[in-house]
């Protein structure tokens, strides 16, 4: 137990909890709470820089020409963006952003922080001090990321603009990016795989030994199984992408030729070993909200799980073949046929576990008495949109159809279904799901709802043009487009304004909820919530489980 | 708290995890010597082979091998080959040339890299002497001549994928050599 000096006036004997405004109760924190908080705080900061970076792009091609980023620009120069490298750097930041430092730390970080050890009925993280470490790692890096963007990175243009995806030659190339700008990305990238791993290592440990008495592995809730699935591909992709990273930085600096091929490398071999990270990677930013979905889910249709076995291995059977299917990244760089129709069959197989997953909620809520409170809308709303992305996901798994719509609009549109709609929905319902738990305190559930709507409406707008878009093959990170392609683009980049209206109800929900101050139960959600975060108070003491809570067969999801 | 967690345990856990870690780590490095191992093997991405000895079959069938040339850019040299394609039968032992000509005042070290189109062909594609991954010293204005001696693998027909190819083409890109040491000794 940690021995705080500050202890808030008023608390009862059992509650440790230093002061609010204490600033070592957050430097200096163990508290796998405290740390899930800030984790939090930093995504939600963090997911307001990279969508203001989208909104650039948006607003850039919201009509055809250059507008935002023409030379001497107000709105990008003073960042001596306004450039067409500029737009690329934006591009580039964008991704890495929503990737790295928000969706990662808000799900893994931050509710997998909060609500692992309460699931399982530890008293905390097994590595506390390792907790503190995984955070405080990540603001380092994030600001070593946005340092990127403005120390010289092509010539005098400053950033680098290569894409999320880092490519060699381009990344390597002195003719391109010769600037530091690229070796601070990559020492940025670094560290947040150091934080990541860190946090994997914390995770395992405290899944595999500090359950409660009777918290058997198939008793565990399915968050905590999601959780469990994604640290294990942290663990065995991140290494990859650090061995990838290192040999960039040796290639720009001490004269290696990895990926030189005057030099006897291969720059395809940074794509193997880049995609070898980068496809565990996106299934590590949509499991932990397949987990949250679960639960939300079975909460308001007040029913267990439909299929808690299937549904647990249907995420182990993702991550395992998410380690197998890499090269559906890159069928344009002309491996055989057979090679070809492997990744192809391959991929397609991920739709069965996937299918089982969406089938099990759906069969959870048939005949359930459904409740359609605000997370239960987020998560329904994931359901569906989650769903049309994994449909583009299977027409693009065609290698003869992908060679078509390769870096189009419409991967765009995919990867931001599944991603930008379903893991940020899955954050959102999670969030809803959990803040009076987190914060002590119900929010306003017409704000709440309202804020669904909107962005539900908004981002489909911004989305779904762009499957139009890819079709007729505009390509992806081009800073302007012919006329034919004006329509949709425009209609694209309204959805973006509403989108934004949005993100301000959300704040303001925020803030009203922390202004009005409704004192929420240890239960808001009634007998659906059978989860073991349920039978502590709201918030949870500082520490809980002086006694750990013994689990029964029968009380378990 | 009342149970306090079983330290050793958790040590073995968080060791097992770290020497995954580490592993994992290791295995992206292998993939370097291993992933060149694999092009080689297999000729994929257009690897080409390296043999000793042509082969004893000479089919009836004739094959077009087309040749090319490309220049990095900043390279003040000019490299072409001296026949656009040559026709021989599959299993029979070519001989083409390139020439190249330095356009500058300096000594320039130089080494091509090169590949086969269609790419599933590579492993059929067989030289027994070329002029690749080796630094070439070309003093101000020298010109000369470069031999490539092939054949084309008889077993060329019996793979399904290559079975209907009638024209490869062997392509050579000239780049500065990127070895500090040899550009010392040329200048």
């Amino acid at each position: 137990m940690t021995h705080e000096a500050a202890h808030a006036e008023g608390h009862g004997h059992e509650d440790h909890r230093p002061s609010l405004y204490d600033w070592k109760r957050w430097v200096y924190s163990t508290n796998h709470k405290d740390i899930g908080t800030m984790y939090l705080i930093f995504a939600i900061i963090a997911g307001l820089i990279g969508g203001a970076l989208s909104g650039l792009i948006r607003w850039e091609l919201a009509a055809p020409g250059v507008q935002v980023f023409a030379e001497g620009a107000a709105i990008t120069g003073w960042l001596n963006l306004d450039s067409a490298h500029g737009y690329n750097v934006t591009v580039t930041m964008h991704g890495l952003i929503m990737i790295f430092f928000m969706v990662m730390p808000a799900m893994i970080g931050g509710f997998g922080n909060w609500f692992v050890p309460l699931m399982i009925g530890a008293p905390d993280m097994a590595f506390p001090r390792m907790n503190n470490i995984s955070f405080w790692l990540l603001p380092a890096s994030f600001i070593l990321a946005l340092l990127s963007m403005v120390v010289p990175g092509n010539g005098d243009f400053p950033g680098f603009g290569g894409g999320w995806t880092l490519y060699a030659p381009l990344s390597t190339s002195p003719a391109h990016h010769s600037g530091p700008s690229m070796d601070l990305l990559i020492l940025s990238l670094h560290i947040a795989g150091a934080s990541s791993i860190l946090g994997a290592v914390n995770f395992i440990t405290t899944i595999f030994n500090m359950r409660a008495p009777g918290m058997t592995l198939h008793r565990m809730p399915l968050f905590v199984w999601s959780i469990l699935v994604t640290v294990w591909l942290l663990v065995l992709s991140l290494p990859v992408l650090a061995g990838a990273l290192t040999m960039l930085l040796t290639d720009r600096n001490f004269g290696t030729q990895f990926f030189n091929a005057a030099g006897g490398g291969d720059p395809v071999m940074y794509q193997h070993l880049f995609w070898f990270f980068g496809h565990p990677e996106v299934y590590i930013l949509i499991l932990p909200a397949f987990g949250m979905i679960s639960q939300i889910v079975s909460t308001f249709s007040r029913k267990p799980v439909f299929g808690y076995l299937g549904m647990a291995y249907a995420m182990v059977a993702i991550g395992v073949i998410g380690f197998v299917v890499w090269a559906h990244h890159m069928y344009t760089v002309g491996m055989g046929l057979d090679l070809e129709a492997y990744f192809i069959a391959a991929t397609m197989v991920i739709a069965v576990p996937t299918g089982i997953k969406i089938f099990s909620w759906i069969a959870t809520m048939w005949g359930g008495s459904i409740d359609f409170k605000v997370p239960m809308l987020w998560a329904i709303g994931f359901i569906f949109l989650f769903t049309v992305g994994g449909v583009t996901g299977v027409v693009l798994a065609n290698s003869g159809v992908d060679t078509s719509l390769h870096d189009t609009y419409y991967v765009v549109a995919h990867f931001h279904y599944v991603l930008s709609l379903g893991a940020v929905f899955g954050i959102f319902a999670g969030f809803f799901y959990w803040i009076p738990k987190m914060s002590g305190y119900r929010y306003n559930g017409f704000l709440a709802g309202l804020q669904f709507w909107i962005m539900f409406i908004g981002v489909n707008i911004i989305f779904f043009p762009q499957h139009f878009l890819g079709l007729q093959a505009m390509p992806r990170r081009y800073i302007d487009y012919p006329e034919a392609f004006a329509f949709w683009n425009h209609i694209s980049s309204v959805g973006y304004a509403i989108t934004t209206v949005g993100v301000l109800v959300f704040l303001i929900t925020l803030a009203e909820m922390f202004i009005v101050k409704r004192k929420a139960g240890a239960n808001p959600w009634g007998e659906g919530a059978t989860t073991l975060e349920w039978t502590l108070s709201s918030p949870p003491p500082f520490h809980q489980f002086n006694e750990l809570p013994v689990i029964k067969p029968d009380t378990h999801h | 708290m009342s149970q306090p967690p079983n330290q050793k345990r958790m040590a073995v856990t968080a060791g097992v995890v770290v020497a995954t870690v580490v592993g994992m780590t290791g295995l992206a490095f292998a993939a370097v010597p291993l992933y060149d191992a694999f092009c080689r093997i297999t000729g994929y991405g257009g690897t080409t082979q390296e043999a000793t000895a042509a082969p004893s079959q000479i089919l009836d069938r004739t094959i077009e091998v087309r040749f090319d040339s490309n220049i990095a850019p900043g390279l003040p040299i000019e490299f072409s080959p001296q026949q656009i394609s040559e026709h021989l039968r599959i299993g029979e032992t070519g001989l083409a040339f390139y020439t190249v000509r330095n356009l500058s005042n300096e000594p320039i070290v130089a080494r091509a890299t090169y590949n086969v189109t269609p790419h599933v062909a590579g492993l059929y594609f067989a030289k027994l002497e070329c002029f690749c991954f080796q630094d070439r010293l070309i003093g101000p204005g020298e010109e000369a001549e470069l031999p490539v001696v092939f054949f084309v693998d008889p077993e060329i027909v019996n793979d399904p994928d290559t079975a209907d190819i009638g024209t490869l083409t062997l392509s050579y890109t000239f780049f500065r050599s990127t070895d500090p040491a040899a550009a010392d000794t040329a200048s």
